[in-house]
């Protein structure tokens, strides 16, 4: 495959709560960023995530072309998930070998409405949405046939809010852990908070990245599965699809120094772990992960985008960037990137 | 440089109203196995999916690929969910034929629908955010304004709108999958149905569908039946607000037919395309987009209309299939221009087949006339 490598990413100051910025102002700083970080005013191709249902209306992803600025016409594409796929697709399209850069980006608002009841509406409109199983009660099935020590699940959200409130981008959540269940066995700390964000990157292919770029994050493997809906069909307590994903990216990870993982709630981690084979000293979410900043649609491509970031730092050689979609950790991506 | 990539495997529903008998699974199942059986293959040989359908408050059901997975047989494989407003069938089939030409794969399958029935499409188009205001017009009140400025530039007499209505439902007739197969269709009946958008009148409107349409696309290597050659695709998008951009011939519509002629070696479209399936969602669109794809100059399209240039029989058919003002599934309606496209190519399109089409052009737009998709599919390899 061509050598494609993210050459910039930037994200917004994630909020958890509505700032009153509509979703073109959310994304043009963001934008520009990574514009002003490679100096490019115009891509070989454009992609990106977002939902409608997040806002209520059709077609959020039309305002945002005003954001970028797309004139003269762009070529450019948009993918109703988060902008993971969106990255997905523009390495796709670099592979054809006409174009060397793409500009990916995801953005969502989850304040504006409530993400828990919201998920409903993606189950199986016949069977299971009339049943009115929300977010959070169709984790709790997976996080009860995972069966993960209490101990073991305050210790990964005390450790995402501690990175999390030395990572500027998100959110500042207390060390104390509410103990109320939600639904059991998850309780209100084990969930990812409500967070309005926006994240860009910059793909380059081949010489350009090195030009742009002083220490690209090439991608090495990248690969995506999805597995049946009905979670009576899966084995909750696994995640077949993301180790499906994690083959087909690399055959066999390796080493891995660190993972941003796109656990929307404590009990993924290890699952997603296991899944993908993660050795144990390989670091887990050290922006803080999903549970300190979950601005959604967005936060899988932020996954990618801040293990890419400790590559162009130059405080890791090798990471993986993971991001997941549907209930339950239906759809996994892996994404591996080296220096 | 990129792989070729081929259609092997059409598949459709007949679009109508209101498919009471089938879910949404049901649907989107019955166009896939017709594209596979097409090809001569099953689920098996399908190495990822990549469905499309224009937005989810159509149907109610947010991020449908979620759900649909199962009845697609994607389960273990990638699935891709792409959303591009009205232009998104053509994009869809887009980022799929991107997945083989990239190298990715040898084999994926293009799903795109819309059940127009669980819901009301001008309904769910004309919700907006808070502090934007809306319009409360659905399409045919957002385009109008177009095309009487599309008439007032080019002085093009009255009845245009009406020839195209009466020629495109003429050729539905001829395809046994087209939802609006209207007896006796003639420029006296259109003229006689309601004003609704001055000047579209009823029968100048597509219909609300229920369809889906699917395509199996192969790598040269993994080719089987009769393949239709991708000789290019192309997508342009605009911003909607952008002050000053032309609404009746945008630019990224110019850019996008540019774009891909100049990958299928296309001069001269009227001459070098046999046929083109065109989104001409009302019957005006016809003439604007003859000028705006380069198939007649600015201000003449209509003239071609008039000519008759464009009919099953006229030098340059446009919308052979009935076109989407006789089949409105929305989301797949630009896949339909795609499919429609390959199948002449490939001399499969029954009645309504252009006599030795070797090249033709598949066609969608979207969004405030801002977001294209294109491409150029022939008989030959590239």
């Amino acid at each position: 495959m061509r050598q494609v490598a993210i050459v910039a990413f930037a994200q917004s100051r994630h909020t958890g709560h509505d700032t009153g910025l509509s979703e073109p102002e959310l994304i043009l700083p963001v934008i520009n960023e990574v514009k002003d970080a490679t100096g490019l005013k115009r891509f070989g191709f454009t992609c990106s995530g977002s939902c409608d249902y997040l806002a209520g209306a059709p077609f959020s992803f039309v305002s945002a072309l005003d954001a970028i600025g797309a004139w003269p016409p762009i070529s450019e594409s948009h993918v109703e998930m988060d902008g993971a796929w969106a990255l997905y697709e523009a390495w796709v399209r670099l592979q054809h070998g006409d174009v060397d850069s793409a500009l990916v980006y995801g953005f969502g608002k989850t304040s504006m409405g409530d993400p828990r009841t919201l998920m409903t509406l993606q189950l199986d409109p016949y069977y299971l949405a009339p049943l009115g199983l929300d977010q959070v009660s169709f984790a709790a099935l997976q996080a009860s046939a995972a069966g993960v020590p209490r101990e073991e699940l305050d210790a990964i959200v005390r450790r995402s809010r501690a990175d999390g409130r030395r990572n500027p981008f998100a959110l500042d959540l207390p060390d104390e852990l509410p103990a109320d269940p939600v639904v059991e066995p998850v309780r209100a700390s084990d969930l990812a908070p409500v967070t309005d964000g926006a994240a860009a990157v910059v793909l380059a292919a081949g010489e350009l990245a090195r030009q742009l770029c002083e220490r690209p994050a090439y991608v090495t493997g990248i690969a995506h599965r999805i597995e049946p809906h009905y979670l009576g069909l899966r084995d909750l307590a696994r995640s077949a699809s993301a180790a499906d994903a994690a083959r087909a990216a690399e055959d066999g990870l390796g080493p891995v120094e660190v993972a941003e993982l796109h656990a929307q709630f404590a009990h993924e981690e290890p699952i997603l772990r296991r899944a993908l084979e993660l050795p144990d000293d390989t670091v887990i979410n050290p922006s803080g992960g999903p549970l300190a900043a979950n601005p959604v649609m967005a936060t899988g491509l932020i996954r990618i985008g801040e293990a890419a970031r400790r590559v162009h730092d130059g405080t890791a050689r090798r990471v993986v960037g993971h991001a997941a979609g549907g209930p339950c950790l239906q759809h996994n991506l892996v994404t591996v990137l080296e220096a | 440089m990129a792989q070729r990539c081929a259609v092997i495997g059409v598949g459709q529903t007949h679009y109508t109203t209101k498919r009471r008998d089938v879910s949404i699974a049901g649907l989107v199942r019955e166009a896939a196995l017709r594209a596979l059986e097409d090809a001569g293959l099953t689920f098996k040989d399908i190495d990822a999916v990549v469905i499309g359908k224009a937005p989810d408050l159509f149907e109610g059901v947010m991020m449908p690929e979620a759900y649909l997975a199962d009845a697609l047989g994607a389960a273990g494989k990638p699935m891709m969910r792409v959303h591009t407003a009205g232009s998104v069938g053509g994009s869809t089939a887009l980022v799929a034929a991107g997945l083989i030409q990239g190298g990715v794969h040898e084999r994926v399958l293009v799903v795109a629908y819309e059940k127009q029935s669980e819901s009301n499409a001008t309904w769910a188009l004309s919700t907006h955010l808070p502090f934007s205001s809306s319009l409360v017009v659905g399409a045919g009140g957002y385009f109008a304004p177009h095309i009487r400025e599309y008439m007032r530039r080019t002085g093009a007499p009255e009845h245009i709108g009406t020839l195209v209505a009466v020629k495109d439902r003429l050729n539905a007739l001829k395809n046994p999958y087209a939802h609006l197969r209207i007896p006796g269709i003639d420029r006296r009946m259109v003229e006689s149905t309601p004003m609704l958008w001055e000047p579209i009148r009823y029968l100048e409107t597509c219909p609300s569908s229920d369809g889906a349409c699917a395509l199996v696309l192969s790598s040269e290597r993994a080719a089987t039946g009769t393949p239709a050659w991708v000789h290019g695709g192309a997508m342009r998008s605009e911003p909607i607000f952008r002050a000053g951009r032309d609404t009746v011939s945008p630019q990224a519509g110019k850019d996008c037919a540019a774009d891909v002629y100049r990958q299928a070696g296309v001069t001269d479209p009227r001459r070098q395309i046999d046929v083109a399936e065109v989104y001409v969602p009302f019957s005006w669109y016809e003439p604007m987009w003859l000028e705006n794809l380069g198939f007649a100059a600015e201000g003449e399209g209509w003239k071609l209309t008039e000519s008759g240039a464009t009919a099953l029989d006229g030098d340059t058919p446009w919308n052979a299939s009935g076109g989407v003002l006789s089949s409105n599934p929305i989301g797949a309606s630009g896949l339909i221009r795609f499919a429609e496209a390959a199948l002449q190519v490939r001399g499969t399109a029954g009645e309504h087949q252009v006599d030795g089409a070797r090249l033709a052009l598949g066609h969608a737009y979207g969004g405030g006339a801002q977001f294209f998709a294109m491409w150029i599919v022939g008989r030959e390899k590239p």
